[in-house]
């Protein structure tokens, strides 16, 4: 778990709070709205902020009039972090392409440690998991993880091979149980193209 | 003490009133990871006590007034359940938890690394299921373990034991009669890596030489419950690595 290298150490974390970094896309839920921008929950120990001026339909008359039109209380939605240091809070933007409101897709949360094990190395494990359950995943850096597919089977069949990854991360071998596991699930169910 | 009944503690063969030797500490159960709601836990059971320890965090401090600008804020809840003693217990907080919660604190704030999360807070909730002596001491060992099982970076684990004298002799980890008919009660905890003193009380009178080696024995119990710790935690985590990943922490050194 732990590796001394000369004078530093290096551990492996297995669980944690969630720490914001600039750049990380994450999927947060509106927890305010206020005269200027969102008040966002991303699992983390800080409360984040998404100016309106970060959203792409900032300078419409619309925005002006109403924030609500854009994201209403308790609404999913994928988003980056562009500011966040040891004193301030982290800010989000929803500006760029894969960012902004959640309409449609399933939803797994896991512990933020074990996100990098759900990507895989060089995204060996996500790009099986999108082939063979059929769906898009869009992993949150915080641990909120975005399941779309065709028909809810498949998202859920995703969203339990999620957790299986989250269960037995500390275990070799796990790319080929989990492809098992959804090999087996999959063919209960027939996939409406 | 003049108005204590007389008791004996110690018998003819130097056992004490559960058949321990003067040296010897009550048996020790410890669980990791117990609750799922919360984001550590962990469960104790050292002779006859049973407590549950639960934290939450790193989390948004509320209120938000309680912030510090520059480490997270720990706070600390010791309870005793009501029926967690002989005469139903209150369930109010009382004077003698309020206290024990801030010692709690204090013995385990050294151990973790608050810097790493400003103005956030870090809740720690300590519950006594069944009391029998050494209480505090127990619920630091369980509390520290909640700690390193919710994922708080940790400079090293807390482990607490107390010693205490009966019948003028110098003995470890008192139980509940031993502590109520006995001279004194010392609990200690501990870091081992470190070696540094947490928490330091005492209740009843010793003699400096006896405090010395009171000390002397609960530190070196400290240093086999931090043993047992470190054994829970494992028995709980670990990680199974390939040739493939070993290779990549080996470029990693590189």
């Amino acid at each position: 778990m732990a590796d001394v290298v000369g004078n530093k150490v290096i551990v492996m974390p297995v669980k944690g709070a969630y720490i914001p970094r600039i750049d990380d896309i994450v999927l947060g839920r509106v927890t305010d709205i206020g005269m200027s921008g969102w008040q966002v929950d991303i699992y983390a120990p800080y409360p984040a902020m998404l100016p309106a001026s970060e959203t792409p339909m900032h300078g419409r008359d619309s925005v002006r009039r109403d924030l609500r039109s854009i994201y209403g209380g308790g609404d999913l939605m994928i988003a980056q972090v562009i500011e966040f240091d040891r004193t301030r809070d982290p800010l989000l933007t929803t500006k760029g392409r894969g960012l902004g409101k959640v309409t449609s897709g399933r939803v797994a949360r896991i512990n933020n440690t074990k996100i990098p094990r759900i990507i895989g190395k060089k995204g060996s494990m996500i790009t099986m998991l999108k082939k063979e359950t059929g769906t898009d995943i869009i992993p949150g850096q915080n641990g909120v993880i975005l399941v779309t597919g065709r028909n809810p089977d498949q998202e859920l069949i995703a969203v339990e091979a999620i957790y299986m990854i989250e269960r037995e991360a500390h275990t070799t071998g796990l790319t080929e149980r989990v492809k098992a596991m959804i090999l087996e699930r999959m063919k209960g169910i027939t996939v409406g193209q | 003490m003049g108005n204590k009944e007389q008791v004996q503690l110690i018998n003819q063969n130097g056992l004490r009133v559960d058949g321990r030797r003067l040296d010897e500490l009550r048996p020790i159960k410890l669980e990791v990871g117990v609750l799922n709601k919360a984001d550590g836990s962990a469960y104790i059971e050292h002779g006859r006590n049973k407590i549950l320890a639960a934290v939450f965090g790193p989390r948004e401090a509320h209120p938000k007034h309680i912030a510090l600008a520059d480490r997270a804020v720990v706070r600390c809840r010791y309870h005793m359940a009501p029926f967690s003693t002989d005469e139903r217990k209150s369930p109010a907080p009382s004077r003698r938890e309020l206290e024990l919660s801030k010692v709690i604190r204090e013995s385990l704030e050294p151990s973790i690394m608050s810097e790493y999360f400003p103005r956030s807070t870090i809740d720690l909730f300590i519950e006594v299921l069944q009391a029998d002596a050494g209480t505090r001491c127990a619920g630091i060992t369980a509390a520290s373990l909640a700690l390193a099982d919710a994922g708080i970076p940790l400079r090293e684990l807390v482990a607490g034991c107390a010693a205490g004298k009966i019948d003028g002799k110098v003995v470890l980890d008192l139980s509940d009669v031993e502590d109520k008919k006995g001279d004194a009660d010392l609990p200690v905890a501990y870091m081992p890596k470190s070696n540094s003193i947490g928490l330091l009380q005492m209740d009843g009178s010793m003699t400096e030489e006896e405090l010395k080696q009171a000390l002397d024995m609960a530190i070196n119990a400290c240093r086999t419950i931090y043993e047992m710790q470190r054994d829970a935690l494992r028995q709980k985590y670990h990680i199974e690595r390939d040739e493939s990943e070993r290779e990549e922490i080996e470029e990693v050194k590189a």
